[in-house]
Parts: structure tokens; C-alpha cells; sequence
């Protein structure tokens, strides 16, 4: 029996080659032992407290919630150290490198978020780091790019298919398979192959638990709905876990409309409800054609434009415990305008996928929204746009 | 006769001194391309053909089979297209598919098998389907004697791989190197050793593959006690730079024989 998830439900598994099947196997065990041992544990939440700033905020935004008519509470992950919530997962998984022994540490990006934060995690630890970044992603999230370069990081160009986030996954996949010795993977996702859905949950889970009791302190009550954005889904994921057992609580994941749904061009596996398929290392909803081969998604934000989904949020959604919803880059723009205009925060593309449900959603009691990362980024992409 | 059992006559009866699987991708330069590649590298020596199917996200692969799957699927090749082309070829030689687990799980293990063993196909090799996901497909295979063969890597420990070995069939398909496919400046050091593990093993046929380009370096396996052969990438890598792709694959694989001699 292993301790750590293979399967949700019928999803999830290790379809990776041979070559990686010792490597997860490693990883699964530094995991285990490192997550029941009270130093890395101390250690990991002394630099989530002290490096990165945790607790975030939590924020009752109000003029937003004058415009959804309805309580709109944001959780702030984009003031969290380098500006989103990828860095819970990448300072757990770069400790836990050092831990293993691995000098070298590879990670793909797609915003840019992931990128930044495993190569702060690295300059941190002294790690080397590089990144794998599809050139389209490169050209629409420049600043990202510089950070990461300042940071100390190497950036990989990936040319392949549609330059964007599947294709840095499968080179980042393929490098590992050719250094699998010295070599720790960063996934940035709760995908992949086991254990990495477990493994990115329970790093990004803190922020569900620290809203819930952020919440319960403020309101003494539990929010009527959690609305989080999906690409692969960590963020909501690591929102949806504080609150699963809450049956009076809904959970909403949001993924990217792009075009359409209708249009075939999104990022909205989940939603669209297409076959379960293997993509990167795990059996889940994913975006394909009838033959098996993966359709490329699209998306005006870069995190979200991915075909793929997080195994256990193809379960969640099965089971009818959470649903997935899809949100057009145009209504992912025009939030992120009004977000800028109603607060002052200028939230990414990527959460701005979730505010612009709620605030199309209409009813509703009091949503709690993860506002998974700020939006200096995207500036140049929505800008090109006309403000 | 079996699809194992065709290919257990295959390595028996080489005359080599390891049997010689080039692999071809499936669908390039195009189907009927393909399926000259194909005709050639039986006319030239070889002793089973490893055919691939293409996928748009081959994790398994180096530059120069991904590049070729991109080929195949942008020139419109399917499934079904290159099992047409496995069905023209099994009566020369034996032929063993290559082919990524998403597009067995679209068509369904069972339909899947199906459709192998009316192509004749004698094995399945799923690169990205390792021994604890394979149960279902394995039983699918075995039911209609098409042999899925398995991978073992120089990662592998001991016990994995006697694990691995018990259950082969067909062949164990033996990792050269801690890689992707791909030609490298040298051949892996330490075949010896990673043959002698992998046959210590099982009871099937032990042939390497992945980095394996020259005839010298076929010979080298030959020496190191394997008793197979594969050669991907610089065959792929000759059809894509050829202007009679057929014709030169084919003098590549009667020289990787000579090697073997």
C-alpha cells in the first residue's frame, strides 16, 4: 500500500517511461518522511512566514462586491512573495530537492509564475534552476522572463507545437528523463504522474486553511461558495481541500473559455466534458480528438492555456462534489479592468477568470475567490488590447 | 503461430549475432513512404520492423522522432493509416507497433488489441505504459497473442526488474541509456552489465535500444551478449534527409547487418 494518493477515483496513475518509475518512487518516499518530520516542516512554514508572507490577507472587497451583489471576499495570494501562489509549492518541492540530494532543479512555466518562483526558491537554496518556457508564453510574459534570468535561472526556449505550456511540461518531462540522477522536477500543477497531484495539493492546501479561518474569525460563518480559476488547477485545489468536507459549501473551478466553448479554441477540459485521456504522466480530463491526440488549447492567459487538468479535480468533478465552469477571454478581460478600476488591484488574467464568474454570476450569499496572482505581467497583453 | 511466437522465431532464426529491428515511424514521410521504408528494411535484412504510431506528445522521444510524428500527423496520417500499412508489411517480416498509452485508451485496450491482431501486427510496445498501469492491455494483448513487450531502463533496480522480466513477452525491450531516443557521439558505457541485468531477468529475448545508431555500435551490443538489436532515430533521421528515403534507409539497415555478422 502506498501513503500517498495514486488514484481519484478512477483517475490519476504513472504513465511515464520506465526510466522516471524509480525517481517517483523516490520522491514519494522523501515525501513521506519529509512531511511527518517536524524540522522541514518548521523549516518550510518558518520561510512561508518570514521569506514569503504568510498568512496572506484576506480582503472583503467591497465596491466588487457592490458590483456582483453579493459578499465577494479575495483571498490575496497575489501578495504573497513573487506575486502568486506558486511559491507554497516551490519553496516544499526545492527543500525537499535539497533534501534528496539534487543540486539541479527543472521546472516548465507558462505565465511565467512558476518559473519565477522556483528560481527564487533556487537562488534561495542555492539550487541551479532551469526553466522550460514556450516562446509564445516568452513573447507575452516578458517581465517574467527577466525575473527569472535576474534570479539566476536559465530560460529554455521550447519551440515545439504551439509554443506555449504543454510543450514546456513534455521538454521539462523529457530532461528529467535524461538526468533523472541529480535532477528534481518542479512541477507547478497539481498534475502529472503520482505523486505530484498529492504532493502539489498538500504544499498549496495552506491557503484554504488559512482562508477558513480567516473567515470563520471575520464572519463566523463558512463562505456559500469557494470560486477558484483551473488550469491544472493548484490553486484551487490547495482552496478546495479546507473545504471538502463542508457539503453546505460549493466549489466552483473556473478554466478558460478562450473563444468559446462552442468554438473548440479554450482551455476548458473539465467543463467541456470530453473523454478521459493520458496526458503528461496522468489518466484525467483532458482536451483531445477522437484518435487520442492532444488538441492544443487556447487562451489569452498564459497559466490557463493548457489542455490538460489535475486528476483529482476530473474526480471532483465526477463525483459532483465540485463544478467546473468556463470563462471567455474577452469576460477574463473586462474583469481584470474592472478589478483594477473597483479596487486597485490589478489581479492576473488568470484569477481574473474567477472574479469574472462571480461577477456574472448574479446570486449568490458571500463568495470566497482566490486571487491566485497580480497582474504587472499581463499589463503588455491587455494593453495591446486597448484599455 | 502466436505473435510471441513469430517473434521468438524471429531472434532464433536471425543469423546473427543479434537479431536487427529497425524502427520506422509510421505515416512519414507519408503512408505509402512509410510503408517503402518499411518494405526495404525487410528486403535489407532486418529481422522485425518496430513501427510507430505518431503522437503529438511523444514523451519518450528526442528531436529527430518527434519531428517525424509531427510530419506524419501534419501529412495526415491516423491510426487506422498506419496499421494499414503494419498489414502490408507483417507478411515480409514481423512487426511490432510502438504507440503512447493515450492512444490505446481512446480506441479501448480491447478494440485496440483488436485492431493489432487484424493488422498482424506481433507486438505492442507502449513506452509511456509502465508494469503497474499495464495489467489491462497486457490481458487484452494476451488474449489475442499479440505480445506487449516491456521496457526496462538503467534505473530500474533489481527487484523491478525481476518483476518486469517474469512477466515479458515477446522481448524486454532494454533502455541503453538514462535518455530520451536519440543518436549520441558515443554508445552507453556499461552494456555488459545492463544486458547481462536485464537477461539474468527473463526468459525472453533481450534486445537494446535508444542511442544504438552505427553498425559498430550494433556490434558492440551483439558483444555485450544482447540478443537484439534496435536503431531508431539515425534511420528516421536518414528518411527525412534522403531524396529516395527507402533506398537509404534500406543500405543503413544492410549495413547495420553487416555489423552483425
Amino acid at each position: 500500500m502506498s501513503a500517498v494518493e495514486h488514484r481519484f477515483g478512477r483517475y490519476g496513475g504513472q504513465y511515464v517511461p520506465e526510466t522516471l518509475m524509480p525517481a517517483l518512487a523516490e520522491l514519494e518516499e522523501a515525501w513521506v518522511q519529509a512531511s511527518t518530520d517536524g524540522a522541514f516542516r518548521e523549516e518550510l512554514d518558518r520561510l512561508l512566514r518570514d521569506y514569503a508572507g504568510r498568512p496572506t490577507p484576506m480582503y472583503l472587497a467591497a465596491r466588487l462586491s457592490e458590483a456582483a451583489g453579493h459578499q465577494v471576499y479575495l483571498k490575496r495570494e497575489d501578495l504573497l512573495h513573487t506575486g502568486a501562489h506558486k511559491l507554497n509549492n516551490a519553496l516544499g518541492q526545492c527543500l525537499l530537492a535539497r533534501r534528496m540530494g539534487k543540486s539541479r532543479v527543472i521546472a516548465e512555466t507558462g505565465a511565467g509564475q512558476h518559473g519565477v518562483a522556483t528560481a527564487t526558491a533556487c537562488a534561495l537554496l542555492g539550487l541551479d534552476c532551469l526553466v522550460y518556457m514556450g516562446t509564445e508564453d516568452m513573447r507575452r510574459q516578458r517581465p517574467n522572463v527577466e525575473r527569472m534570468e535576474l534570479l539566476g535561472a536559465t530560460v529554455a526556449p521550447v519551440e515545439a507545437g504551439a509554443r506555449t505550456l504543454k510543450e514546456a511540461v513534455s521538454e521539462a518531462i523529457r530532461d528529467w528523463v535524461g538526468n533523472v540522477e541529480d535532477t528534481h522536477y518542479v512541477i507547478g500543477s497539481s498534475v502529472g504522474p503520482a505523486p505530484y497531484p498529492t504532493l502539489v495539493r498538500d504544499l498549496q492546501r495552506v491557503i484554504g486553511e488559512e482562508a477558513r479561518t480567516q473567515l470563520l474569525e471575520r464572519e463566523g460563518r463558512l463562505p456559500g461558495r469557494v470560486v477558484a480559476c483551473v488550469g491544472g488547477g493548484s490553486n484551487a485545489i490547495g482552496m478546495f481541500t479546507a473545504f471538502l468536507d463542508d457539503p453546505e459549501v460549493e466549489l466552483v473551478g473556473v478554466e478558460a473559455g478562450g473563444d468559446g466553448l462552442d468554438s473548440g479554441r479554450h482551455g476548458a477540459p473539465l467543463a467541456a466534458g470530453g473523454r478521459a485521456g493520458v496526458l503528461h504522466g496522468s489518466l484525467s480530463a483532458i482536451m483531445q480528438d477522437e484518435e487520442g491526440q492532444i488538441v492544443e488549447a487556447h487562451s489569452v492567459s498564459a497559466g490557463l492555456d493548457y489542455p490538460g487538468s489535475g486528476p483529482e479535480h476530473a474526480h471532483l468533478r465526477d463525483s459532483g462534489r465540485a463544478r467546473y465552469v468556463a470563462v471567455s477571454d474577452d469576460a477574463a478581460i473586462e474583469a481584470f479592468r474592472r478589478t483594477a478600476r473597483l479596487e486597485g488591484i490589478i489581479p492576473a488574467l488568470e484569477p481574473a477568470h474567477a472574479l469574472a464568474w462571480v461577477l456574472e454570476a448574479g446570486e449568490g450569499d458571500l463568495d470566497l475567490v482566490c486571487l491566485s496572482g497580480r497582474g504587472d505581467k499581463d499589463l503588455a497583453e491587455v494593453v495591446a488590447r486597448g484599455v | 503461430m502466436t505473435g510471441a511466437e513469430r517473434i521468438a522465431a524471429a531472434f532464433a532464426g536471425s543469423g546473427k549475432r543479434a537479431a536487427l529491428m529497425p524502427y520506422l515511424m509510421g505515416g512519414f514521410p507519408d503512408l505509402d513512404g512509410s510503408r517503402a521504408i518499411g518494405e526495404a528494411c525487410a528486403a535489407a535484412g532486418a529481422d522485425m520492423l518496430e513501427l510507430g504510431v505518431p503522437f503529438s506528445d511523444p514523451l519518450a522521444d528526442g528531436p529527430v522522432i518527434q519531428a517525424a510524428g509531427n510530419a506524419a500527423l501534419r501529412a495526415g496520417a491516423t491510426l487506422d493509416g498506419v496499421l494499414e500499412v503494419c498489414r502490408d508489411l507483417a507478411p515480409l517480416v514481423p512487426v511490432v507497433v510502438m504507440c503512447y498509452a493515450n492512444l490505446v485508451f481512446a480506441r479501448g485496450a480491447g478494440r485496440f488489441a483488436a485492431s493489432l491482431a487484424g493488422a498482424g501486427a506481433c507486438g505492442l510496445i507502449v513506452p509511456d505504459l509502465p508494469h503497474e498501469e499495464a495489467p489491462e492491455v497486457g490481458e487484452a494483448c494476451d488474449g489475442l497473442g499479440v505480445a506487449l513487450v516491456p521496457l526496462v531502463a538503467p534505473t530500474t533496480p533489481e527487484d523491478r526488474l525481476a518483476v518486469i522480466g517474469a512477466g515479458a513477452r515477446g522481448f524486454l525491450y532494454t533502455v541503453s541509456v538514462t535518455g530520451t531516443t536519440g543518436e549520441r557521439e558515443e554508445i552507453a558505457g556499461g552494456l555488459r552489465e545492463v544486458v547481462g541485468r536485464a537477461a539474468a531477468h527473463t526468459d525472453v529475448p533481450v534486445a537494446v535500444g535508444f542511442g544504438i545508431s552505427t553498425p559498430r555500435d550494433a556490434g558492440l551490443v551483439a558483444d555485450a551478449g544482447a540478443d537484439g538489436v534496435i536503431v531508431g532515430s539515425r534511420l528516421v533521421r536518414i528518411a527525412a534527409e534522403s531524396e529516395d528515403p527507402a533506398a537509404a534507409v534500406g543500405a543503413a539497415v544492410a549495413e547495420l547487418g553487416e555489423g552483425l555478422r
